[in-house]
């Protein structure tokens, strides 16, 4: 009874809440729930090994093989550590403050497509959603930095609001010129819905990014920017530049609370590189999806999960074989080697997944395989956007405030117009 | 906070089936009363604005259950995440200490009395007109193609002009005005 349940489910086209499965849709947020937990925290071990290796440093090394349990242990002593509120604090607007941030990062992923019907509902509004939910995450900033009531945090927390309202405005009008390239077919309706938008690059045969070359360009590097700025990251980290203002907004947080702000922070950060891939990037397509589409490259594309996984074990291993031999390091080469075979086994599944979904008409088999390729492009899309995030910090000196006021409305808010303008001209004379 | 989560629940629920239940909606409707209380009741500034973005919020809640997704979606976009966080900025810049202990608009209560009583009279006459008061509905009710609606009728099907192209036109006109004069008055040399 319960396969005939799932495989009646993994059959289907429908995202839970078109189906009306509020069950799917509950498994679906706990699933989104757990991944982004669990993505925040290898996210936070990466930064801070490719910021150590940018640096020539060696970054986390202790806890684990290649620091690789560092993220567990920094949990642990944040779990563990005191928690105080300043005694001249608003107590009340101290404590709800975080927790503002968290829900406004997390609320939005109920409308990130990590497939065709891999979402946990498709909004008519979608694309609205997410920027006004994902803009109500400034409001814990602001009110976390005016209920420290200390100096810092106010600053951090001025800054903040005044940067965030800035870029909006220029990342509004880059979005909507995406959206103005979703109406370009026949009946001439565009569409604000997530998965709409990614149907309309299938549909057009081409990423929204290469639309009217460099129109598409322009738009993606605009909300590229301005989206660095509303998450608050270098180089545009003013609101907690540690070298002025200590830690900014929330200087006066510890333990579990200042934890649940980097949560909100990283998870923030992962929704709008979702919103940069939906929009720009294809979403859920893989590479050249009009161009290679025979059979034969459909199967070679399916192969890339467990080759990425393979990957992964390879790298594992050859750190194994690179630890020096010493008995202070047998128990972490022995935990690099058992973590190396489980990427390798993830792997060896996957594979065996692709080839059955290839050979037989199974349809369980097949559906698996092409949402597990899906996920597999869209997250790797995302991926991309995250190292780049890292690589970002670790290049670039931050802005000043002044210099951040003229970049968000003399340069970016200009040509973001200009591009909205040029794409619906281009739009009525190339269609 | 909860009107977030509800917005996004009953959104979720929409695209379902039929979700204008009375529950959700006396719960919608209690916060947003409870919470507008709050903003004039509350003696810190801060705090009466959280909780207008909670009464905002959850009007933006009710909007979802008028099968109106795009306007839930503006007002949480302008009003929750716009025009607060303008708000709260200001809020942070001008001297709280002083207006705290202020008696607030001590001297404007009789015109006070008289706006509320209009009002509630105008809320009386509406309920007991009733529906003879408003026309037909225009729009279905049909969440699906909710924006493409609006923009039909705003802006007009192919060729022809929207119903309310005109008003939204000399709408946009207003603001560019009351942008440019806010920029004429702050800045002195231009």
């Amino acid at each position: 009874m319960i396969p005939n349940f799932i495989t009646s489910y993994l059959g289907s086209t429908l995202t839970p809440g078109e189906a009306g499965s509020q069950f799917w849709a509950l498994v679906y947020v706990f699933i989104i729930f757990a991944g982004v937990s669990v993505a925040v925290m290898s996210m936070n071990w990466l930064e801070r090994k490719a910021l150590a290796h940018f640096q020539i440093r060696l970054g986390p090394m202790r806890v684990g093989p290649h620091g690789l349990l560092q993220p567990i242990a920094d949990a642990i002593k944040l779990l563990l550590k005191e928690d105080i509120i300043p005694a001249e604090a608003d107590q009340f607007v101290f404590w709800v403050a975080p927790l503002i941030g968290l829900l406004a990062a997390f609320t939005v992923y109920t409308v990130i497509p990590f497939g065709p019907s891999q979402a946990v509902s498709d909004m008519n509004i979608g694309v609205l959603f997410m920027l006004g939910v994902s803009s109500l995450g400034v409001l814990g900033i602001v009110v976390a930095g005016w209920a420290s009531n200390s100096h810092y945090p106010l600053i951090g927390a001025l800054r903040s609001s005044a940067q965030i309202v800035s870029y909006e405005v220029a990342m509004g009008l880059a979005v909507v010129s995406a959206i103005l390239m979703t109406s370009l077919n026949d009946t001439g309706t565009g569409t604000l819905s997530m998965i709409g938008i990614v149907r309309a690059q299938e549909q057009q045969g081409v990423w929204f990014i290469f639309k009217f070359f460099p129109l598409g360009l322009i738009a993606f590097i605009v909300f590229a920017i301005a989206m660095i700025a509303e998450t608050n990251r270098a180089p545009f980290d003013i609101a907690e530049a540690e070298s002025e203002l200590t830690a900014g907004y929330h200087t006066e947080y510890s333990g579990l609370r200042w934890s649940l702000f980097m949560l909100a922070e990283y998870a923030a950060m992962i929704a709008v590189s979702s919103i940069a891939v939906t929009l720009w990037l294809g979403g859920w397509l893989r590479p050249f999806p009009n161009l290679l589409h025979a059979p034969a490259w459909d199967f070679i594309f399916s192969l890339f999960p467990a080759m990425t996984f393979l990957g992964l074990a390879a790298i594992a291993f050859i750190g194994v074989a690179g630890t020096p031999a010493h008995s202070f390091l047998k128990v972490q080469k022995i935990g690099l080697a058992g973590f190396g075979s489980v990427l390798g086994c993830i792997a060896l599944l996957l594979f065996v997944l692709a080839f059955s979904g290839r050979s037989a008409n199974v349809n369980l088999g097949s559906r698996l395989n092409e949402s597990i390729g899906y996920i597999y492009w869209f997250l790797l899309k995302v991926a991309v956007f995250m190292y780049l995030f890292i690589w970002y910090r670790a290049t670039w000196p931050r802005y000043r405030f002044d210099q951040l006021m003229r970049v968000g409305w003399k340069v970016l808010l200009p040509i973001s117009l200009a591009v909205l303008v040029g794409t619906a001209i281009a739009g009525v004379l190339f269609s | 906070m909860n009107p977030a989560m509800n917005s996004a629940l009953n959104s979720t629920n929409s695209a379902m089936a039929p979700v204008a239940t009375p529950s959700f909606f006396y719960a919608l409707a209690a916060l947003a009363l409870i919470s507008g209380f709050l903003v004039i009741t509350r003696r810190n500034v801060v705090h009466s604005a959280l909780a207008l973005i909670v009464t905002l919020l959850s009007v933006a809640g009710l909007y979802l259950m008028l099968y109106a997704p795009f306007v839930a979606g503006v007002q949480i976009i302008v009003y929750a995440g716009g025009i607060m966080v303008l708000f709260l900025f200001v809020i942070m810049l001008v001297n709280i200490e002083r207006s705290y202990n202020d008696r607030r608009f001590s001297s404007l209560w009789p015109v006070g009395l008289g706006a509320a009583c209009a009002l509630l009279a105008l809320f009386v006459f509406a309920f007991a007109k009733g529906r003879a008061l408003f026309p037909d509905r225009l729009m279905p009710l049909s969440e699906a193609a909710n924006t493409q609606q609006i923009a039909t009728m705003l802006y007009g099907d192919a060729g022809k002009a929207g119903q309310y192209t005109f008003v939204f036109e000399i709408a946009s006109l207003l603001l560019l005005v009351a942008i440019l004069g806010a920029v004429v008055m702050t800045k002195k040399k231009i």
